[in-house]
């Protein structure tokens, strides 16, 4: 598997590849715990206005404009403020996290301290996802490393800014990568969705002011504190600021963690060459670009069509940056069992707290079940849709429009590969290709 | 995400006001994991708590839940309602080494079928089965987030990706 950087220097993946770099003695070597000490120097106005000023765009999936979250915190507020990292990496497709997480374990640690200070916090979780217990022995050590050479604890770094850092683990649900369903399973609940407003800037973890920001977004923080805002915008374009790491799997030559600037052109190149194009020499058929939850893209939409990797160019293009995670699909793929997978996937994950979601998901797999073992109607695709209408817009969290919208750009953009399933019944009562 | 909780899972759960005692050792390592919140929070701790009662008594026990509830001042159905959410917990006795397959997409594009099939006819068993022997649960679960590195599978706590058929055969020869 590649991890690398193209076409910038290695900025999120500046210690990927540096032997010890998880360590305190490495990181600070290679310049960590400079900008924290360079935070803790400014006011938290400037650090927040730095952070707006590189248009940093929350990188788990929902691309919320980072400084801008942080400025709804109520800091003048008596109650103690939280902030809260999204380590949940759950997103289908979704695996950069994890490299962050065991290679650079120390730029987390100091994202949220500067994010904290900023904020006027002096508590810091880690929310893991369960099944990365490896990466909280890991962790666990590097913050124990950082309190020891007073990085973390009381008077950081000589100042009077006191700040805790603690790891929490999940315990296997996806929907805990949704920031209210988080703080509910951080407080010892089940994972379920809260009603937004409040948003957790006003009320999250025990109904105090909280950020909930994902691994890379935090990791970007020091980097952003180091060079200038301005700076850090600029090696992306305007709207999307900075680098971006994307993660590769599927039918590739070369699968892995790809560190682009923003505004990289283009995804045929990104594809074909970069990630060494398409495996036994193969023919692209789809992409989905921003992990499972966006649209699906045929060939068409890729080839000769220019499609710019920023926020902006991906929706253009016809679907949505997400959490970065590419599925490359050649043609030896049948997108309808491709897209039953997936709903697979969300009827397993819906947390069952509203209606639409958990019914709508559980019916959605028995049509696809029956489409393949050949029993499918040729109506079963408008069905499909019709589910998906009564479903998107109409559940309580955004994981219900992230069951429909595979669905309905499959349908949509590779009608072939449906029809083929849903023909008439022949003459020997047999429906479908089975 | 951990393994699909099987939906007979109430049939192993003996409904009892037994409680679980622990070493002072393992109270002790419960009592590290409350200090991480607010003293009138500690129901934080809980799912952190739930995988210590796993670990030492093999799957999530009545017993053990009727200490955590107790431990926490909690209902015992408080803690049932959080322990039976999360797919990571296991409601009924499983095999001594969990395999854990991933089915998502890119596992199943890139070889999961094989690799299941190979996993289940070397045990003898079906997905969601144990080894009469009580050594081997194999269960498919959902995106491990190793998609990179598909296909891959989880023994216990250990990832295992890129795999091969000899690959898998020499990580479970390796099991005792």
């Amino acid at each position: 598997m590649e991890i690398k950087a193209i076409g910038c220097e290695p900025l999120q993946l500046k210690r990927m590849h540096v032997k010890d770099g998880h360590t305190l003695k490495v990181y600070q070597e290679t310049g960590g715990y400079a900008p924290l000490k360079k935070a803790l120097g400014m006011s938290q106005d400037d650090i927040i206005n730095e952070v707006k000023a590189s248009a940093l765009r929350g990188r788990g999936g929902a691309g919320f404009p980072t400084g801008m979250k942080w400025s709804f915190v109520p800091r003048q507020s008596p109650k103690a403020k939280y902030i809260v990292c999204n380590a949940d990496e759950s997103e289908p497709g979704t695996f950069k996290d994890r490299y962050l997480l065991e290679r650079d374990p120390h730029a987390l640690i100091e994202g949220m301290l500067i994010a904290a200070f900023a904020l006027g916090s002096e508590a810091c979780y880690i929310y893991f996802r369960g099944e990365y217990k490896y990466l909280i022995d890991i962790m666990d050590r590097a913050i124990e490393e950082a309190r020891a050479a007073g990085i973390v604890g009381k008077n950081i770094l000589g100042s009077s800014f006191n700040c805790e850092v603690y790891t929490h683990t999940g315990a296997g649900a996806y929907i805990c990568g949704e920031e209210t369903a988080l703080l509910s399973s951080l407080e010892g609940y089940r994972g379920h969705p809260r009603m937004k407003p409040p948003f957790p800037a006003i009320e999250g973890l025990y109904a105090c002011p909280t950020v909930v920001n994902n691994v890379e977004t935090l990791t970007s923080v020091p980097q952003i504190i180091e060079m200038g805002g301005e700076a850090w915008r600029n090696l992306g374009t305007e709207k999307s600021g900075g680098t971006k790491l994307w993660s590769v799997s599927g039918h590739v030559n070369k699968p892995g963690v790809y560190e682009l600037p923003m505004g990289y052109r283009d995804m045929e190149k990104f594809i074909m060459e970069d990630c060494g194009g398409i495996r036994g020499g193969r023919k692209l058929k789809a992409v989905i670009p921003g992990g499972s939850s966006v649209y699906i893209m045929n060939a068409d939409q890729v080839i000769g069509k220019g499609v710019t990797m920023d926020y902006e160019g991906l929706v253009a293009g016809g679907s949505m940056v997400g959490s970065g995670g590419f599925i490359v699909m050649d043609e030896t793929v049948d997108v309808m069992e491709s897209t039953k997978n997936l709903t697979e996937f969300y009827k397993h994950e819906s947390c069952g707290w509203c209606t639409p979601c958990r019914e709508g998901t559980d019916w959605l797999v028995k049509i696809f079940n029956r489409i393949s073992i050949g029993e499918g109607r040729p109506e079963d695709a408008q069905l499909l849709l019709d589910i998906c209408d009564n479903i998107e817009g109409k559940s309580f969290c955004p994981l219900g429009d992230a069951a429909a919208w595979p669905i309905q750009s499959a349908i949509k953009r590779f009608p072939e590969d449906f029809k083929k399933w849903l023909i008439a019944k022949s003459e020997d009562g047999i429906r479908g290709n089975v | 995400m951990g393994a699909a909780v099987p939906t007979d899972f109430t049939n192993q759960i003996v409904f009892t006001d037994e409680v679980a005692e622990f070493s002072p050792a393992v109270v002790e390592e419960m009592k590290s994991h409350l200090a991480k919140y607010p003293a009138d929070r500690t129901r934080s701790a809980l799912i952190p708590l739930l995988f210590v009662i796993q670990r030492e008594r093999g799957w999530v026990d009545n017993p053990g839940v009727n200490f955590l509830a107790k431990f926490l001042g909690l209902e015992v159905t408080d803690v049932w309602e959080t322990a039976t959410f999360y797919s990571m917990f296991n409601l009924r006795k499983i095999g001594k080494h969990h395999i854990q397959i991933c089915k998502t997409l890119s596992c199943k594009i890139m070889g999961e079928p094989d690799i299941t099939d190979h996993v289940c006819s070397k045990l003898g068993i079906k997905p969601g089965e144990t080894t009469p022997d009580g050594k081997f649960t194999v269960s498919l679960v959902e995106c491990l987030g190793s998609c990179g590195t598909a296909p891959m599978m989880q023994v216990g706590f250990d990832y295992h990706e890129d795999l091969t058929n000899e690959k898998v055969d020499r990580i479970l020869d390796s099991l005792d």
